[in-house]
Order: structure tokens, then sequence, then C-alpha cells
């Protein structure tokens, strides 16, 4: 099982994380300072795999962002490097050729796309398609919702001008 | 419109954020934020209401607090539209955890959006559910879930599978619930409902084993069918990475097979076949294809797979080993931990290349490796390990050296064959990363040179050599203080020098010298300096040309900011000025310090009070009691062999915390001096302190300082063990004490018998070291001529360690008119599993001819 997800920067920003284990705020704050001091400090051609409490984190690097996520010991290293990929082919695909400016500033975005591919620490759905799919149906429900508000509005205003 | 909350944009915030120079900028700008907020949540602000926890969401990322904010997510998620709801399910699963009682207020919106008529509605209230529901939630919404698990659209499906098994992992009580639906969404076949459901299915397993039974039966055929299925898919754009459809799909089905058929004939045989085929046609050379093999190997070794499958899964592990990717070398490693336990041997051809990799730059792999290099070692292989460890500790990092250090000690330790080959070892890690070791290794080893006498002086040499170079390491600086503050003599006058050792000659005030340095380097704590006090009192009284020196750097001591050091340089000032008469009894050697129950201390089990110890004995035997060794121990108390830290029921001495005697000779070492110390009550202190020079050891090491020129020749064949001991204080027969009506009897034995020479043994035995045997050897001269110049010799397995006392006499009179009588001191380390045996020779003139005798004793009476 995942325990949680992180992205963090190069400098150390966190970007995303998400828990699927029990974490106080306090604990949360603890862990993410350390596994980054952890995992910024560690070289390049390094394996991608840290022993940490008991738990592994499984990191990657894209571009200037660490994707970790916190496993359990029998859990399959390798299997999540894949799932990371998983991911971020999906961010790649959805903010077309994503970059971390996307994640900060449409961070809820990312936030709905990981609901789609991890729930409850397991993965969900290992089609990338199908989570498009189901990002899309969503997102254009919002839209509408939207249009329906504003043009409500207008009429609102209009009838009382 | 409220003023407040009109605010800025979320876009705009994060850029303002963004914009920040330093951290109280940072802040001035959240905190303005925070407030809009707040303002805006007190005027119960609609409008902006998502677009303020979508702010709040980003500064809580941030790492500031949004507590304010959680009653929000509430609102926004109780609202009926689908934009407010994704927003307050998101907050919701961000800002709050399930031990915040706000959640449970979340339970009837989360029931009715579990009804919704929205499929994407139930999405999010089954995703928020799945990620954050308490143990009481989880039993309230359950059967809504479970209904949702019968429903039609896979999106919902797959989302209420992964929401059971939170469900169940809160409360495993209601596995037996989803049971039969788990089951039937095996055979789905939208890839996303299969691995949702399998994953279901493997948690049951974990859960209960009704489900494991349940679903073994039900559904094995089904999930050989799938894997089947998948791994011959033709290509499957949707699903394909690197040539392989759903490794996802694989992996899961993979590890729920593992779950099925560990531990059942029945279902691993069916598995056999599809195994098989994944192991050996999956592409390699592709992570993906890797993690699907790492799977395959770790499933093949968990059931009760056909040896030619299990060779296959070695082999593959084989390959991952030399695989030049750290990755795939360290999942390598990991599994051949969990291999080990299937086929030892099958590792054990990889040693090498494990060993490689405890060298790796990796942290990871190294740490990996240690591991599994620590299982892997035996009696067989133990020496070249730990020397390539050692080795490799000289030069490797130091955050590794810590794990690195602790392994190597309980390497030596537990598989040390020879006590010579242990000191050595430990010599060698104290020196080079003496900082690493825990305090608890040298006493150990403290102990384990104080027993043994034939190793004192090699062992107090090596420290003072090693110390010249390694003074930065604490722990060595102290096993060597306290060697030479007790052998310091050994250290001068080469007493028992190895075949091994380079001659070295080193003065009294060089030995002065060197604990010198350790109490005045800066880098020393108080530990190390007031062992050294007390080495340097110890030595003061050895090596009198130095005392005056010695008392000048003890003076020295008196004004020290250390409360600890300032006592004890008063109090050993006194001693040297005041106090002459006792000086020389009250730094006496320390007694023997008991191996048996230092290390039943260490295993940190039994413990005895010494009020019961002390009423299990006759006040009778109370003179006994103050016997400085092993004489407190209960009676019969099995020994243990002196390795084998396992050892539980090792009887245990009781430590008595305020006892001088301790106190005063082994600061710094309460666990390995107090089984030194015998217990007694305060008022016998000085009754204690003195009876140690002049009771006689039981087991001392050291009785033989008079030693006859021709004994000596004799003690110094059957080493290792039986070196001759000097000691100054103690003149007395070693046999001269034991209480006689507590021995046990055995018959007399003629252990030899030629024409000329006849041996007989008598045995003593003392109840509470059934270890030890007394042998009384008497020689009778059967021929009609003198023995003259006679020299009796023994030898002893290595498991036994032999002390021999100077004969009676080296002339043996004609015609058994007389005869020789001579003391052995026998110890059986593997008492009760091994019978004593023995080598003898005899070397005597005979008419003023040279003759030699030689013989094997096998007649041991039984139970020695």
């Amino acid at each position: 099982m995942i325990n949680f997800v992180l992205l963090i920067s190069r400098q150390g920003k966190v970007r995303l994380t998400k828990w699927y284990s029990t974490y106080s705020q306090k604990e949360r704050t603890k862990v993410i300072r350390e596994l980054s001091g952890v995992i910024l400090s560690r070289g390049p051609k390094l394996c991608n795999f840290v022993e940490w409490r008991g738990y592994k984190v499984v990191y990657r690097r894209y571009a200037s962002l660490y994707f970790c996520m916190c496993i359990d010991p029998d859990d399959n290293e390798l299997e999540i490097l894949e799932i990371i990929h998983h991911f971020v082919e999906i961010l790649d695909r959805y903010f077309g050729s994503v970059c971390e400016l996307d994640l900060i500033f449409n961070f809820h975005k990312a936030y709905y796309i990981l609901d789609e591919i991890l729930l409850a620490g397991e993965l969900q759905e290992s089609s990338k398609k199908t989570v498009a799919r189901l990002i899309a149906a969503q997102d254009s429900l919002v839209e509408t919702a939207k249009e329906q508000a504003s043009s409500i509005s207008n009429i609102i205003a209009q009838a009382t001008k | 419109m409220n003023p407040f909350s009109s605010g800025t944009r979320l876009r705009d915030m994060i850029r303002a954020i963004r914009a920040c120079k330093t951290a109280a900028e940072e802040r001035a700008v959240v905190r303005k934020e925070c407030a809009a907020i707040r303002a805006a949540i007190s005027e119960n602000d609609q409008d902006y209401r998502h677009r303020n926890l979508a702010k709040l969401m980003f500064i809580h990322m941030l790492g500031y607090p949004t507590h304010f904010g959680q009653m929000e997510c509430l609102k926004l998620i109780a609202s009926a539209g689908f934009p407010e709801k994704r927003i307050g399910y998101l907050g919701l699963m961000l800002l709050l955890d399930e031990r915040q009682e706000v959640l449970m207020l979340v339970t009837n919106s989360l029931k009715q959006d579990l009804n919704h008529s929205n499929q994407y509605i139930v999405g999010l209230a089954l995703c928020a559910l799945g990620n954050i529901c308490s143990a009481e939630m989880a039993r309230d919404l359950a059967p809504e879930v479970e209904r949702l698990l019968h429903g039609r659209d896979p999106n919902i499906k797959k989302k209420a599978a992964l929401c059971s098994i939170r469900i169940i992992r809160k409360v495993p009580d209601l596995a037996e619930n989803f049971m039969g639906p788990a089951a039937s969404l095996l055979k789905e076949k939208h890839h996303g409902v299969l691995i949702a459901g399998v994953q279901l299915c493997t948690d049951l397993c974990k859960a209960n084993t009704d489900a494991l039974e349940y679903l073994r039966k039900n559904c094995t055929e089904g999930l050989v069918r799938i894997l089947k299925d998948v791994s011959n898919s033709p290509y499957a754009p949707e699903y394909d990475i690197a040539g392989i459809t759903d490794p996802f799909l694989h992996i899961r089905v993979l590890r729920l097979m593992r779950m099925l058929g560990q531990e059942d004939a029945d279902s691993s045989e069916y598995m056999n076949d599809i195994l098989a085929q994944v192991a050996t046609k999956t592409e390699s050379n592709k992570n993906v294809g890797n993690a699907i093999l790492y799977e395959c190997v770790e499933t093949i070794m968990g059931i009760e797979a056909t040896s030619g499958l299990r060779v296959l899964a070695i082999n593959i592990l084989g390959r991952f080993l030399s695989n030049r990717d750290n990755n795939i070398r360290y999942v390598a490693l990991n599994m051949l931990m969990k291999a080990i336990t299937v086929d030892a041997q099958a590792v054990q051809r990889h040693r090498t290349t494990i060993l490689e990799c405890v060298k790796d730059s990796d942290a990871s792999i190294r740490k990996r490796a240690l591991e599994l290099v620590f299982l892997l070692v035996n009696d067989g292989n133990v020496k070249p390990l730990a020397k390539e460890l050692i080795d490799y500790l000289e030069v490797s990092d130091q955050e590794f050296k810590g794990d690195l250090t602790a392994k190597i000690c309980s390497i030596v330790e537990k598989f040390s064959q020879e006590k010579l080959w242990y000191i050595d070892q430990m010599f060698k890690v104290l020196s080079l990363a003496g900082n690493y070791v825990k305090d608890d290794v040298w006493h150990a080893l403290i102990v384990v040179i104080s027993n043994a006498p034939d190793l004192q002086g090699y062992s107090v040499r090596s420290l003072y050599r090693a110390l010249q170079t390694s003074y930065e390491q604490e722990s060595l600086v102290r096993v060597a203080v306290w060697c030479i503050g007790e052998y310091g003599e050994m250290l001068v006058n080469n007493v028992g020098v190895l075949e091994v050792e380079e001659p070295m000659t080193v003065t009294e005030s060089d030995a002065v010298d060197a604990v010198e340095v350790a109490l005045k380097r800066h880098s020393s704590d108080m530990t190390t300096r007031a062992m050294s006090l007390i080495a340097l009192l110890k030595l003061s009284s050895r090596f009198t040309p130095t005392s005056e020196r010695i008392k000048e750097i003890v003076t020295q001591h008196k004004g020290s900011v250390a409360l600890e050091l300032q006592q004890r340089s008063i109090e050993f000032n006194s001693i040297i000025q005041r106090h002459q008469n006792i000086k020389s009894s009250l730094v006496e050697r320390m007694p023997v310090l008991d191996e048996a129950a230092y290390l039943g201390k260490r295993a940190g089990s039994s413990q005895p009070t010494l009020s019961a110890e002390k009423s299990s004995k006759p006040t009778t035997s109370a003179a006994s009691l103050k016997l400085p060794n092993g004489v407190a121990k209960p009676p019969a108390a099995p020994l243990v062999d002196l390795l084998d830290l396992s050892s539980d029921d090792a009887p245990v001495l009781p430590s008595a915390p305020n006892d001088f005697l301790n106190d005063l000779l082994g600061i710094g070492l309460p666990n390995s001096s107090s089984s030194g110390a015998a217990p007694s009550t305060t008022t016998d202190l000085l009754m204690d302190l003195l009876s140690i020079g002049t009771s006689p050891a039981q087991n001392g090491p050291s009785d033989s300082n008079v030693v006859p020129s021709s004994a000596k020749a004799a003690e110094s064949k059957p080493a290792p063990v039986t070196a001759p001991v000097m000691d100054l204080l103690d003149g007395l027969p070693s046999n001269a004490s034991p209480p006689r009506d507590e021995n046990l009897v055995y018959p007399t034995i003629t252990a030899f018998e030629s024409s000329t020479l006849k041996i007989a043994f008598s045995f003593e035995k003392q109840p509470e070291k059934p270890q030890v045997t007394l042998i009384s050897a008497t020689f009778t001269n059967l021929s009609s001529s003198t023995l003259t110049n006679f020299i009796f010799q023994a030898a002893v397995p290595k498991f036994v360690q032999l002390h021999l006392d100077p004969a009676s006499s080296s002339t043996l009179p004609a015609n058994g008119n007389g005869t020789i009588t001579q003391s052995l001191r026998v110890t059986n380390t593997q008492h009760g599993q091994k019978p004593l045996a023995m080598r003898v020779r005899m070397a005597y003139k005979f008419n003023d001819e040279d003759k030699l005798e030689q013989g094997q004793i096998s007649n041991f009476p039984p139970g020695l």
C-alpha cells in the first residue's frame, strides 16, 4: 500500500502531498522535512529507493520535481516507479507537456488527477485514456455549472437593470 | 458584495506568494489572505467559498495552519452543485485527517452522496471515504459501499472496491460481507475493475482466513485465466507499457496468487504453468518487465512451487544481481533475503557479488547488502567475511560506519570459535571505529579478556600498540586503559607472549604515559577519564618506581570541575598517601568477571533478587559467599557457552547498585564488573575489599607464581589455555577452598598405565559450576628405578580449557614407594554436550635416559 505521495521541488518546496495513512499535521511536517533532506541530497546515479523508518520511499525526478511515494516494505518498488511514471504521463497529457508551474497554479487539478489514479493507497486505473476521460467529464460538469451560474446572474442583472 | 471577501483570485494569490523574496514577506501575504478568508467565513459568504477553500489548500500546502477552514469543507460538501462538492471533498481530504472529530459530521453528507444519481458525485464520495474514513464511518457506510459493488458503472465499481479495502483495514470484522462481491469482481472485463477487485481480494486474504479459504476455492482458476489472458494479449494501446499489456494487472494478479498459493499445494500446482510462462517470456530489458519478473519470483518463492520453477526464480535473481541498474540490484538483494530461507545454498553462491554490494556507493544498496551478508554468515565463512567487512570499515563512509560496526561486532560475537580470533577482530574494530562500538560490546570484550588468562598479556600489548595510533577511538581507549590498569605488568614484562606477536619493549613509565595521555586528552569523556584514574591507581602499586609520578597526576585532578573526577582524585590520593598498608590489596586485580552472568544480564532477561539469592544459601556458607567470584551463583546454574548470546536462561547476578567495591574498581563498567563483586551488605564492604587478596580465587586465572621451572615448561606446552600468569598476591593453590559437602562424587579412574608408570585421576566438582572439574592426578612408578625430571603434560580439545598446577615433585621413587600428585583444572565449555577428552605426555629420566610416553584418556566418567 502507498502510505503517502509527495511532490517536492529541487528547492525543497512542497508541491503536492497526499496521505493515505493517518499522520497528524505535526508528523506530516516532520516527515516532509526529513524526507526532502534525504532525497534531495542523493546523487543522480543512485537507486531510486530510500529506506526510511521501516518503510521504503520510491522517488523519481522529473525535471525540477521529485515524485516520491512511501510504500510498505513488502511492496514492489519497481512497480511504484511505473505508477509514478503513469501519473506523470497523465499529467503531461492533461496539461500538454506539464511543467512545475502548471502544478503550482493548478494544484487542485493535479489532486483531482491523482484521485483518479490512486485510492486508499492502491492503484485505481491502469488506463491513461480512462483517467483522461473521467477528468474531462468532471471538468465539463464544472464548466456547465459555471455557465449556468453566469447566465442566471446575467438574467438577474438584466432583470434588475 | 462583501468588501472583505472579494479579495484576490487564487491565481493572483499564488503569484503574490511566489513573488515574495523572504519568508517574512510570504508570512505577511499569507496572513493577509487568511484574515480575508476568516472574515469571509464569519460573514458566511457563499459566492467565494470554493475559491477561499482552494486558497486555503494552497496555504496549507505551504505549511501554515488552516484549521479554521475545516467547516467550510463540510458546507461545500453539503451544497448541491458538483463544482462545490468537488472542491469540498478535496479540501476535506487535504485539511482533515481521520482523527479529527469534525470528520464525523460529514458522515451524513457522504451517505447522501453515495446514493446520488450522478455517478461523479458518487465517485467523489467514494474517493473521500476511501482516503480518509475512520473506523466508525467505515462501519456506518459499509452497506452503501457494498451495494455499490453490485452496480453497473465500472468507474463506481472500481472506486467502491478500493473503498472497501480501506473499510476492511479499519474494521477487519466487516471482511465477511465483502467476500462474495469481491469474488464476482474478478469476472469483470474492465481492467480498472479487475485491478481494484484483485486488490480487494488480496486485502481480504490478509484480513480473514475464511476469506482466504473462500477465495482459494473460488478464484484460483479465474485468476490464472486472467493472467493468461493478459500476458498473451495482443498489442493493446490503451494498456500498453513498453510492449507489455497492463503490467499493473500482471503484478497484482501475481501478488494475489502468492496469497492463495501459500502453503497450499493444490492451488500452487495449478499456478505452476502460468508462472513458468511469465518467468521465461517476460522481457527483462525494461523496468516494467523487471517489475513483473520481480513479483513473479516473489510469488514462486512464496508458494509451493516445483523445484524447477524455484531454480528458474533463483536464476532470475542472479541475473538481477549482476545487472548494472542500481534499482534492479537493490530489489535483487531484497529478494535474496527472502530466498535464503528457501534455498540458502543458492544464495551463498552469490556471496562475493553481495559482498561487493556492501561496498557500493549507494547507501540503500549497502544497507540491504549488509543485512544480507549478516544472514549469510555461518561457521564456515565467518573468517573471510569478517575480514572483508573489517577491511572495508577502514574506508567506508562515516554515516555507514555505525551500521557496519554493529553488524561486524554481532557477527564476530556470534560466530567466534576461538577467543584469540574474537579478541583480534574486536581490537581491529575498536581501532578503526571505536567511536561507533556500543557499550555492551566492549563490556563483553573485557569480560572475555578477563576470562582468558593466557591471552591477557597479548591483549594488553595489542591494545597498547593500537592505542599509539588510535587515541581518538573512545571505546578502544577505555578497553586499553582498563587492560593496562589490570594487566600492566604483563605489558612491561612481556608475559605470555604468543608466537604471532612481534616483540616489544614497554617500560613502566611508557605504560603510565599511555594512561596519562588518555586522561588528559580533550576528547576523552568523563567515563574514560575516570577509568584512567583507576588504571593509574592500580599501576601505582604495580610499578612502584612510578608511584610518585602517578600521585602527582592524580593530585592534579583534585581541582577538576567534574565532580566524579574530583572525588575520585581525592579518594585515590588519600589511599596513596595514608593507606599504604591496604593499598596493595585494595587495588588488586579484578576477580575474573563472570561471563555467564554478564551475558545473561546483557540478554536482560532474568533478574533474581539479592534477597532471594541470599536466602537460598545456608547461613553457614556465608564465608564462601564472600569469595570474589562465582560462588554467589545459584547452585548448579547452567553456565552458558561463552559466545552464545541467546542464552536467556543464564543465571544473572543481582547487580548491587551501591556496591562500593563495584564502584571503586569498576567505574563505568557496572555491567561487567558487578558480577565480580560478591553481593554483600554495605557493612561488609571492607571485608570484601580485603578478602579479594587473601581468599583463593576459585577459578581465578592466576595461581602460579610459585611454579617450578619444570612444571612451567610442562604448562607452556598445552597452550593456548595455560600460559603461566604472574600474580603477586595469590599464592594459594586453587583447589584449597571448595566446600567439600557440596561436591559431587565421581569414581577415580586409571587414566594411563604402562610398564613403568601408572596415572590415576580422581575428580571433584562444585555443584554450582558444572563446567569446571578439578582433577587430582596421582603418578606412581611401577618400575624398579627412580624416575627423575618427571614432567607431565596434557592437551585438551578446543572447547575445553585446562589449567595445570605445579606438581608436588619431579622425582618419582621406584616400586610405588611414593607418588607425585598434580592438580588440573579443566573447564568444559560444552558441558553436557561433549564429553571430556585429553591427551597426555610424560617425560622423565629413567636410568639416565630420556623417556617419553604418550597416551589418550577417553575413559572419563560421564557428566564431566
